[in-house]
């Protein structure tokens, strides 16, 4: 019993500064090291299916960070309380709610996004990624932390979204955000929009470009066999 | 506190439910009013849409009152009704469609007018393969030849019937008529996809692999337009 207190107040003696060695490492690990969609292939489904756009992928990593901060916080805040045998359920009530929140506020003040984004807010309540966290990270941590691994984790996904954003509507389309890149000139010499890249199908190519480029610069994700 | 006793599960699981469902319903209603003022201003840009007027929806209530000088209402028959308290703009043909019998669904009539040239703005309301699809057709003063068009669907298949929103299908339509040389009424037919149909002013080419959805809009065309006829050749002739 007294190991246990004297563990106890081992961990809790240091004051931790908030951006201690631990808890900046929250915030970097998933843009590179752990990335949610590339090394723990979570939340694919959502990167192939919003990411014609650059403008919806970051409408949507917009929407995955604001529910996963708010998932994330609340179920640490209430990590004590929360009866062990419904924690999933608990979670997905958290999420759901969050979701719901989400779509109401982008339904009101960005029309036109949420009518493109139209099921797929909705289908943030399936992303594995804000499950993910909550049972791995929240339900065993305190409020900071998880709010930096939220965030951390939020941005890695987010960034891959962009990313095979915008490939594919530059690719795509030949456009950013909307806007006309490619000059007109291009296509008068017989350049052509590809239209694979619209498709779904390419976007999983994207990221499994990304992920090969990934492995190729960092050598510790490289598995032995 | 034991938190994995029955009871306290049960307590807790009823007060999340209850907090979760007050602040939803808390936020839905509070949300609601500019929710219906999107729905709206989205409405007015359709409308303007087909008659070629571009409009963000900062500006689509302003320029909707400028150029929309006429809201008409007319029932099945083709009369002009007046229900009390309500406007064309207020009627949900997509609903209507859906809702009500043919002869009890109103049939609403924009007039637009932009420097004395009037045109006609018909609402649609129809049914593709999935679900329903809706449009605006306008006409020019005559009120036979068409000056433009716009459709929309919720759920058509992307790249076949879903097309129908694009320009390329909804460019196809300008310039063709809905009454034949002696007067009679004769639809816009929308046929199948890859056909040939320059120089016949009642046909357009549909789209290919989403016949269905195109024979869709060309069935919404001619079932609503029917029953503008009888108000549209009263007037030609009032005009003449």
């Amino acid at each position: 019993m007294s190991e246990v207190a004297e563990a106890a107040e081992a961990v809790k003696e240091p004051k931790e500064p908030l951006f201690s060695k631990k808890n900046k490492k929250l915030l970097t690990d998933p843009l590179n090291d752990d990335n949610p969609i590339t090394i723990q292939v979570l939340g694919i489904c959502s990167a192939l299916a919003i990411t014609v756009q650059v403008k919806q992928a970051f409408v949507m990593a917009l929407s995955v960070l604001v529910v996963m901060i708010g998932a994330n916080l609340i179920v640490s805040w209430m990590r004590n309380l929360i009866p062990s045998r419904v924690r999933i359920i608990v979670q997905l009530v958290i999420v759901a709610a969050l979701v719901i929140l989400v779509d109401q506020v982008l339904k009101a003040f960005v029309y036109d996004v949420s009518k493109q984004l139209s099921v797929f807010v909705g289908l943030i309540i399936t992303n594995c990624i804000i499950m993910g966290r909550l049972e791995a990270f929240a339900l065993g941590n305190k409020a900071w932390p998880s709010f930096l691994d939220a965030i951390g984790n939020a941005a890695g996904y987010g960034w891959i979204l962009i990313a095979v954003a915008v490939v594919r509507e530059l690719f795509g389309s030949g456009k950013l955000w909307g806007y006309q890149v490619v000059p007109d000139a291009f296509y008068e010499f017989g350049y052509f929009n590809n239209g694979l890249m619209i498709l779904p199908p390419m976007a999983l190519i994207t990221v499994g470009i990304i992920i090969w480029i990934q492995r190729a610069k960092n050598t510790k994700l490289i598995e032995e066999h | 506190m034991d938190v994995n006793k029955n009871s306290y599960t049960f307590a807790f699981s009823a007060i999340l439910v209850i907090v979760v469902a007050s602040a939803l319903a808390f936020a839905a209603e509070s949300l609601k009013p500019m929710q219906k003022q999107n729905v709206k201003l989205e409405k007015m840009q359709n409308i303007l849409a087909s008659v070629k007027i571009e409009a963000t929806p900062e500006e689509a209530q302003e320029k909707f009152d400028k150029y929309i000088v006429k809201q008409i209402l007319l029932s099945q028959k083709g009369e002009v009704i007046a229900p009390e308290g309500m406007t064309a703009f207020d009627v949900d043909v997509v609903k209507e469609y859906k809702t009500l019998g043919a002869e009890n669904r109103n049939y609403p009539l924009f007039v637009f007018e932009d420097g004395g040239e009037k045109k006609y703005i018909v609402p649609l309301a129809g049914k593709g393969l999935w679900g329903p699809i809706w449009g605006y057709i306008a006409f020019n003063g005559d009120m036979n030849t068409v000056y433009g068009t716009t459709f929309d669907h919720k759920t058509e298949t992307p790249g076949l019937g879903a097309e129908i929103n694009q320009d390329d299908f909804q460019n196809k339509f300008i310039g063709k008529s809905i009454f034949a040389s002696s007067g009679d009424y004769e639809a816009i037919d929308v046929v199948k996809g890859g056909s040939d149909v320059s120089g016949n002013p009642h046909e357009v080419d549909g789209i290919s692999g989403g016949t269905i959805t195109s024979k869709g809009v060309g069935e919404m065309i001619q079932r609503t337009l029917a029953v503008y006829v009888p108000y549209f050749k009263g007037n030609q002739k009032a005009s003449l």
